[in-house]
């Protein structure tokens, strides 16, 4: 049943906060090397369902998979399957009290992965790579925010994860630091990584999608290329959420 | 008006002079010091274990851990007595009920005032806690990091520093407190005092003379406090 390439699998995936169901019923699946980008009007869900593919929200109902392992299981080691997937916040949640430097390298450290010279030449070579090596001993609070946006990206790749998940990364950001990040991101996904992205960046999501998934009422509404979505819309809420986006 | 300063030159000579008493000072000083230095200790030890049972609990979302649970009603039944009563009757039980047969006062002493400490400390500590962006627990967890070491590397280092002028207050109470000790017999300083008051008779000169002594003592911390503060401040310049 599972596609030998598939990274995610998400069957009936539902999420209640207290009475208020957030996800209902989501089947998606993610292939390795797939770049998805997840759009949608505010409080669709569409954050919610990145969340619970790390299980930093636990699903009410419902299974992910992970390389074809249920994730949601009870005897799941949650901390061995987030290694494995980065994630970078809206806002950034840098760690105020560490240096750039320290930031990259304490959980390749902490979880083992690298040992201390190993983790501090993979934050140098990161940091060469998004342009930002004379940082490495600031603390986050001197940098601009898409320069802590740039080393909270550093920050997961430093684990070598296998999929890069993203909520709204440049939400936060002044509109001239957008191009940096998305620049850096850009960058990543011709790199071969997997990544789901949930943003309002509809030039991103059009440049770099494989596909689109427009979110809204908890549940996926309409999802296909970008071309499909942006220039052939059929579901009339997604066409009323572009006409009011573009 | 020379009589009162001869008089006040005889008092002195009897506060502090004659029979070596300003020893007894030193020594009363040297007592409440270690005291307060020992509660200390034990106050922020379990003050921080305490907090973190607490917001544990608080944080946990969902499925209620029974474990934690019951450690989470014990660390609220423990704020609740100890901020609940008197100090000073908590050293009276402990020297005169609990530790009867001990006469290890200081030991009872630092124990009693760590104990206290720690309550006042917890709450602190877990409003420090408290005060730090989930965000940073989640990106710590995100990375693969299991809780404890998001606690222990991320949340508590930042809290501290958060809570850090509480924290000094705290020190500079807990030491005034130390004066409490005399109930069960320790010479501290403010017991070296009244003995010598009751051999001397002499009131005056040995209760300013400590009073200036904590007061003293006080402001040194409150300056060795600020210096620390700035110094902690430094690594992250706004």
């Amino acid at each position: 049943m599972n596609a030998d390439n598939e990274l995610i699998r998400i069957e009936h995936l539902q999420k209640r906060f207290g009475g208020n169901l957030v996800l209902k019923d989501i089947n998606e699946h993610i292939l390795e090397g797939e770049k998805v980008v997840i759009i949608g009007p505010s409080g669709s869900g569409k954050s919610t369902l990145l969340r619970c593919l790390n299980l930093l929200e636990r699903p009410t109902a419902g299974h992910i998979y992970f390389e074809g392992s249920d994730i949601t299981a009870k005897k799941t080691d949650i901390n061995a399957i987030r290694m494995q997937m980065g994630m970078v916040f809206q806002h950034f949640n840098l760690f105020p009290h560490k240096t750039v430097q320290e930031n990259i390298t304490l959980a390749p450290v902490e979880t083992h992965r690298m040992n201390k010279e190993e983790a501090n030449e993979e934050a140098t070579k990161l940091l060469k790579r998004v342009g930002l090596l004379d940082k490495a001993d600031a603390y986050p609070s001197s940098l601009s925010g898409g320069q802590q946006q740039r080393i909270a990206i550093v920050r997961a790749l430093a684990m070598h994860p296998k999929v890069m998940l993203f909520d709204e990364p440049t939400s936060a950001l002044d509109p001239e630091m957008v191009g940096e990040v998305l620049e850096v991101m850009k960058e990543l996904a011709d790199s071969g990584m997997t990544m789901a992205v949930v943003t309002h960046e509809m030039g991103f999501a059009r440049e770099v999608a494989d596909r689109v998934l427009f979110c809204a009422d908890g549940g996926i509404q309409e999802e296909g290329t970008a071309e499909e979505i942006f220039s052939h819309p059929k579901n009339p809420r997604l066409k009323d959420f572009l006409s009011k986006i573009l | 008006m020379q009589a009162f300063f001869s008089s006040l030159s005889s008092q002195f000579y009897i506060s502090f002079v004659d029979q070596n008493r300003w020893q007894s000072y030193l020594k009363g000083l040297g007592v409440s010091f270690l005291v307060t230095a020992g509660a200390l200790a034990i106050g922020i030890v379990i003050g921080i274990l305490v907090a973190i049972c607490r917001t544990a609990h608080d944080q946990k979302k969902g499925k209620v851990n029974p474990v934690l649970s019951v450690f989470n009603r014990i660390c609220i039944i423990y704020t609740t007595v100890i901020r609940g009563t008197p100090m000073m009757v908590q050293l009276l039980i402990m020297g005169f009920v609990v530790f009867v047969s001990s006469r290890n006062l200081i030991g009872i002493a630092i124990l009693t005032l760590g104990i206290n400490s720690g309550a006042y400390v917890s709450e602190i500590i877990r409003s420090g806690i408290m005060s730090i962006d989930p965000g940073q627990m989640e990106a710590g967890r995100s990375l693969g990091l299991p809780y404890s070491t998001v606690m222990n590397k991320i949340i508590i280092p930042q809290a501290i520093k958060n809570v850090f002028p509480a924290l000094g207050n705290e020190l500079i109470t807990l030491f005034k407190d130390t004066s409490l000790v005399t109930v069960i017999g320790l010479t501290d300083l403010t017991k070296a005092a009244m003995q010598i008051q009751a051999r001397t008779y002499q009131a005056f000169m040995p209760y300013l003379c400590i009073a200036g002594l904590y007061l003293l003592c006080v402001m040194i911390m409150t300056k060795i406090l600020g210096t620390v503060e700035g110094r902690m401040r430094k690594s992250e310049r706004r």
